[in-house]
């Protein structure tokens, strides 16, 4: 029996998951398969692949909302948005350098199935916060509709943000109605030098927490800030702080921020191209990238870590030792860990994020590591009882017949 | 009620009326059971006062616990419950029902956590929008989602509608600024979900419940991010001799890449009350006026509101003025605030609709309603979230004369209706309680909302959370769970496949 199946149209997407429910198949789910080595080693043996539902339906710049067929490459989309001086400003991640494939291969609904976000995330959100609308097929093999085409609605559930980061388990999206904003005319980045993750943390808060709109906050220690060509080779840690805007109010905002954050070590800049070259480079956490070609089954455990800003140190401290390597985006919130093997570690890395005055810690996903450790190992944060359950009745109305990505998030899910 | 048919109560439930209510008082104690016809009047209704139920009881707890056992009690006897807030919403989302608990939760009004560090605040869901930015003022800092109603209205009942408010086109909805609950499901199981963290670990179980109308769970604690207050303000206001001149303007001052603070227009009708209303110097020989607000740092708000002035005036703006101090800003936008009770003023009652449409459609969708203000014989003054396309027409009635508010309410459908059909959506921020309950089917087919419902039965299988919202017909959970396979079939001759 064939093993790939490749719907030109929604009514046929519909069918082939109909099919799967009938013949009890499962489905992988993917786009142009770029993620594929993200989330546990999945079940599905037959590829659904949804790269021909592609092309862009509406793109209305004064309305700020584009609609797109799901397997529409988001390079295409950035292109378009560029032309009009738009962006995602959500700054989606381009997983494949990390994951050894080529940049730029990914699609709006991969980016959508997996909620990307960038180093903007902490001011504009990720890609949850700009789903408009969309329209799916569910594992009952029915194609439905939810959300709409403007950018304020609260019409019936948001499952548009529901479905934003379930890893194709729930639904199978054909189209994807997105909000769109203007693209800052220009940027540039403060540098601050030589300060250790608790200080760079203290740094970034008083910065994002200024009233000069900082638009990302990054922290490279000395040995990942070596491994950044934009940076030169400072020889010694690199704090990051982006601006983004019109050019007065960059000026103005700079010399603002350099008054404000003195008192915590050398100070440097980075022009525009800079600027973007560094930030492309935290966005894909280019650090820990393999070569074109490298085999993620055989690289070292790369986690992403989500916590409050400033206890990141602490799961920094936690990684490294157990001898990983760290880097730290969204102010100290993200925390990126290259362990020094295939071995996650996933139980002790995850203690670091012990829950805190009632309220979780964060959660870290393993979004690099071989398929037997993928296997083995919770990828994303395990679930209390409670709410595991909560999601498997989830699934369990959306795919009964768990046809879709089946366990590619949860076991039995 | 004119025409609105709620779930038909439960005669079972009303029989037990005294053993349930006796069985709250063993978890509430004292004062937090309330069972007084004339005591219970003041929940009879919310925001959307054309409608009003009295509760079975209304229950007012003041600890996550006793929430948890109420909604337990609840579940093992068949009880229905009613979440509400400060009963201040527009589309009657806590409208009670004869059979049902009223569960206030008023009492939770503590702020639990404030941290500048990560830049949160936590607090119990019965803390007034306002209060989150009343308790962080002192350190520059303010939550940014601002209903009309933010002095009264609760971050719980915020997180239940998804609130908006006039500033959501730059710094997002309630969804977008809510980073964490604890929710109490049917079951009296406690969750926490997300907390000063960004994103989910897994399913955005959060972004479901944001905007759920209280038909998932009883949120007991909220975590939201705060903002640093932007360092300056200052708005423009601009008169238009027509309402395409606003919109234009409106579309290129985004084409030309900038998002404003704010983004308001009002009509002629709207410009008039508000101006007899508060006197603030609105034109009133103009057909449209805009309010524009930039907000941030000084030297780009300064630069901005050039940019605006350039584009208006190219449009052939009538008025145009900027602000020059704040105290002129305010004046600005007190007229805009004003606009609901300044209609008020020159009518007995009216309604507040709540659409949202593609802006391009704005001179259709006003010519539109033009027409159906003959057809009608009401009149209908507009007031217009312009940078996010989000309507508020006010349609002005009597509801002393026989008949009126069932011509008004038929008004509003229409244009309901009309936003639907120029691409839009039935509710932009005041959510689909009863009000736009009936009417869901324009916008969604049967599968639509189905496939809605089935998040329901994930939460509430029994349908005892808030029933008779939202959902135009609610179908049996066992009814929606099954799935019809039929094996054999050819399998799809016509896919390519490798």
């Amino acid at each position: 029996m064939t093993d790939r199946l490749c719907p030109r149209d929604e009514a046929e997407l519909a069918e082939a998951v109909r099919w799967a429910v009938s013949e009890s198949r499962p489905l992988d789910v993917v786009g142009t398969g770029s993620k594929r080595a993200l989330g546990r080693a999945t079940q599905g043996d037959v590829t659904l692949e949804l790269a021909a539902l592609s092309g862009v339906r509406l793109y209305e710049p004064a309305e700020l909302v584009l609609s797109a067929g799901a397997g529409t490459p988001v390079a295409q989309i950035e292109a378009l948005l560029a032309e009009a001086n738009q962006m995602m400003a959500f700054e989606p991640m381009d997983h494949g350098p990390l994951l050894g494939r080529p940049a730029g291969e990914g699609t709006l609904g991969g980016l959508m199935a997996c909620n990307l976000a960038g180093p903007r995330r902490p001011s504009a959100g990720a890609a949850r916060d700009h789903a408009l609308g969309l329209r799916a097929v569910s594992g009952r093999g029915e194609a439905f509709k939810a959300g709409g085409r403007v950018v304020k609605n609260v019409t019936g559930y948001d499952l548009p943000r529901g479905l934003a980061g379930s890893y194709g388990t729930l639904a199978a999206f054909s189209e994807i109605t997105i909000k769109v904003l203007p693209r800052p005319e220009t940027v540039e980045t403060l540098l601050l030098f030589g300060l250790d993750d608790a200080a760079a943390a203290k740094a970034m808060s008083a910065a994002v927490g200024s009233y000069y709109d900082v638009s990302g906050a990054a922290h490279l220690p000395a040995d990942i800030a070596a491994l950044v060509p934009a940076l030169g080779a400072p020889g010694r840690a690199v704090t990051a702080l982006r601006l983004e805007g019109v050019k007065p109010s960059i000026l103005h905002r700079r010399d603002k921020l350099e008054g404000l954050l003195r008192g915590f070590g050398a100070l440097g800049a980075l022009d525009e191209a800079g600027s973007l070259a560094f930030w492309a480079a935290v966005r894909d956490a280019l650090p820990f990238a393999l070569p074109p070609g490298g085999d993620p089954d055989a690289a070292p455990a790369v986690w992403k870590v989500s916590t409050a800003p400033l206890h990141g140190p602490a799961v920094g401290a936690a990684a490294r030792a157990l001898g990983g390597r760290v880097f730290y985006d969204w102010a100290g919130g993200l925390v990126w860990v290259e362990m020094p093997d295939g071995e996650p570690e996933a139980e002790r890395l995850r203690a670091a994020l012990a829950p805190a005055g009632g309220q979780s810690g964060g959660h870290a996903t393993l979004l690099r590591a071989g398929r037997a450790a993928r296997a083995a190992t919770e990828v994303f944060e395990p679930l209390d009882a409670v709410t595991g359950a909560l999601v498997r009745r989830m699934k369990h109305g959306f795919d009964p017949g768990r046809v879709l990505n089946p366990g590619r998030m949860y076991a039995g899910v | 009620m004119s025409g609105l048919a709620m779930p038909e109560p439960d005669a079972g439930v009303l029989a037990r009326r005294d053993e349930i209510i006796a069985a709250l008082r063993a978890i509430v104690p004292g004062e937090g059971v309330i069972d007084g016809v004339n005591e219970m009047r003041p929940f009879e209704t919310d925001g959307l006062t054309a409608y009003k139920q009295l509760p079975l009881a209304v229950v007012l707890p003041s600890t996550t616990a006793q929430v948890s056992r109420i909604l337990a009690y609840c579940h093992a006897n068949g009880v229905r419950v009613v979440p509400r807030g400060a009963g201040t919403g527009l589309s009657g989302g806590a409208l009670p029902l004869a059979d049902a608990i009223l569960l206030g939760m008023g009492k939770f009004n503590a702020i639990l956590d404030i941290d500048f560090d990560n830049r949160t605040v936590t607090a119990q869901p019965g803390v007034t929008n306002l209060g989150i930015t009343t308790a962080v003022a002192h350190a520059g800092f303010y939550y940014a989602p601002d209903p009309s109603s933010q002095i009264a209205c609760t971050i719980g009942g915020n997180v239940a509608e998804n609130s908006g408010g006039v500033h959501c086109l730059k710094y997002g909805l309630t969804t977008n600024n809510v980073m964490g609950v604890e929710l109490v499901l049917i079951t009296g199981e406690v969750v926490r979900i997300g907390g000063k963290h960004l994103d989910s670990g897994g399913l955005d179980l959060l972004g479901l419940i944001v905007g759920s109308e209280g038909l998932l769970g009883v949120v007991t604690e909220v975590t939201v991010r705060i903002l640093k207050k932007p360092e300056t303000a200052r708005a423009v206001l601009v008169g238009f001799p027509s309402s395409e001149a606003a919109g234009e303007c409106v579309a290129r001052i985004i084409g030309a890449g900038i998002i404003p603070g704010g983004m308001e227009m009002m009509d002629r009708l709207a410009i008039h009350a508000a101006e007899a209303f508060v006197k603030v110097g609105y034109p009133l020989d103009v057909e449209a006026l805009l309010i524009v607000e930039l907000d941030g740092p000084e030297a780009e708000v300064n630069h901005l509101i050039e940019r605006v002035a350039e584009i208006a005036r190219g449009l052939g703006c009538a008025t145009l003025r900027a602000s020059t101090s704040e105290e002129e800003r305010v004046a600005f936008w007190a007229g805009r605030k004003a606009a609901f009770p300044a209609v008020g003023r020159i009518s007995p009652d009216y309604l507040c609709m709540d659409g949202t449409i593609p802006r391009k459609a704005l001179p259709q969708v006003l010519s539109r309603m033009t027409e159906m203000t003959r057809t009608y014989g009401l009149e209908c003054a507009n007031v217009f979230h312009a940078g996010d396309g989000n309507l508020h027409p006010l349609i002005l009635y009597d509801a002393s004369r026989p008949g009126e508010l069932e011509k008004a309410e038929a008004f509003g459908a229409e244009i309901l209706l009309l936003c639907v059909e120029v691409g839009g959506v039935l509710t932009g921020e005041h959510g689909v309680g009863v009000e736009k309950r009936d009417l869901m089917p324009s916008m969604f087919d049967e599968v639509d909302l189905a496939h809605q419902q089935r998040l329901k039965c994930a939460f509430d299988p029994d349908s005892l959370l808030n029933p008779g919202k939202v959902f135009p017909v609610l179908h049996r959970c066992a009814e929606l769970g099954r799935m019809h396979v039929s094996r054999g079939q050819l399998p799809f001759p016509d896919i390519p496949r490798f």
